[in-house]
Order: C-alpha cells, then structure tokens, then sequence
C-alpha cells in the first residue's frame, strides 16, 4: 500500500502542477498584495520573479511529462497548464503596462506656477466646502501652509 | 497623512463618490482628512482629469493626479501619473511641501 502510494508521488508532476499555481499566484498577488507597498507597485518586479519561478518549475513539469515512459494524458496536462500559465502571464502584461497606460493626457491640466481654479464641493456631511475655504482655514491650529489635492477615481 | 497637517499642508481627497460612499470608506479606513465629493465631475472637468466612461457603469470619473497648492492656491508641485498603477510617494510630496514657506 506505502509502495504503490509512492509510486503514485513519483508519478504526480508536481513541478509542472507547482508552476501553473505560482503563475496564479503571480497574477492574483499584484492587485492583493504588492500593490499596497510602493516598491512592489511602481514596478511590478516581485511578480515578474514571481513568474521567472513558475517558468523554471514549468520548464521541468514540461520536460518530466514529455520523457518517454510518460502517458499521453500527462503531455496534455503539461500542454494545457503551461498554456494556461502563459496566459496568466499575458494578462498581467497587458494589465500593468498597457491598460495601466490608458489614461487621458491631462493637457489642460493646472501648471506649476498657476493658480488652481476654485470650486464648491460637498463634503461627507453634505456641507459645500470650497477650495478658498480649504486655503484659508488653519491646519492643526495654524494658518494652512497648502492644500494637497488628491483626485482618485472612486468606488464608484 | 498625519505627516502632511505636522507641516501645515490639508490633504484633500476628491471623486465622482457620493458622501455618503466616502463617508463610509473614512469610517472604515479610518481616514480623518477631508473627502470632498463631485459627482458631476464639475472640478474635476475644470482641472481637465475627466476619464470618460470608465466608471462601472459607464459614468466619467477622474484619473488619479495630485496638485499640492501654496496658501495663495498656487500650484507648487504636480503628478499626473502616466500609469494607473505608479503613484506619488508621500516623500516627494513631503519634499516639495517643504520647499513652501
């Protein structure tokens, strides 16, 4: 029973099983996890090495499923998540550096130097604040020394 | 955000979300500074950071960018991100809040 269960392991390719969960990883852990520190956000080198893993697990899953004693089911198998990793791979490149990229120029945006134009907005109290308001009201009890404004797309 | 009011700069938060919507994400996150809403996108057409049609349901909303303005408005440092993804780091903002006398 211990034998044949053995057998079972050593038939198992887990290299190539392992590579195709750590390619999942690798495109799940951007938006989940790294992209809460700065340094794995910027650029996203933690998922890319991430990825570099799952091909060299890959790379022996591929070459253990194609050996020849190996069955052809196993050779699909390796067919299939390999081309499934390589998506996941594909996603994540288009995601961060071509969808990232889709944004509005912002041309006519405010300059160094210029003045921010004004406007009323309502706060979370549904009391209009305006950006004079904003200026002019002290910070921690003393005169503001600037405002940051932070525009972000929302939850919508 | 703490480190912008300790040198006299208000952080200020604005999106196309209703008060209430913000509301809620400051209870939660525990965010103290002001979040102002625009849901008509009415400032932010004004500062030209309109991204069409890219809410969920199709709405304008803004792309991200950060204007950090001097008490006389003027705009002292800006970052219009070119990808979603990049952002400002509080540093360089810091930096630049303490070029402000």
């Amino acid at each position: 029973m211990l034998l044949y269960s053995l057998m079972k392991i050593q038939k198992f390719n887990w290299p190539l099983w392992l590579g195709f969960l750590v390619s999942v990883f690798a495109l799940m852990s951007y938006p989940f996890v790294f992209v809460r520190w700065p340094l794995t956000r910027d650029f996203p080198w933690a998922n890319l090495l991430l990825f570099g893993l799952a091909a060299v697990f890959l790379f022996f899953g591929a070459r253990r499923a194609f050996a020849p004693d190996r069955r052809r089911r196993s050779k699909m198998a390796a067919a299939f998540l390999t081309t499934l990793s390589a998506l996941s791979l594909s996603v994540f490149v288009f995601s961060f550096f071509v969808v990232g990229r889709w944004l509005p120029a912002a041309h006519g945006a405010p300059h160094i130097g210029q003045k921010a134009p004004d406007f009323v907005l309502a706060d979370t109290n549904n009391k209009p604040v305006s950006l004079a308001e904003l200026l002019s009201s002290p910070v921690n009890g003393k005169p503001a020394k600037g405002v940051l404004l932070i525009f972000y797309r929302g939850y919508w | 955000m703490d480190q912008f009011t300790a040198v006299g700069i208000r952080p200020v938060a604005i999106s196309v979300d209703a008060p209430e919507v913000s509301r809620d994400l400051c209870q939660k996150a525990g965010y103290t500074f002001t979040f102002l809403s625009d849901p008509k996108v009415e400032a932010i057409r004004r500062y030209d950071l309109v991204h069409a049609g890219q809410g969920i349901n199709g709405q304008d909303i803004a792309r991200p960018a950060e204007f950090l303005l001097d008490s006389s408005g003027a705009v002292r440092w800006v970052n219009l991100t070119e990808n979603l993804w990049v952002r400002a780091r509080p540093g360089q903002i810091l930096e630049a809040a303490k070029a402000i006398q």
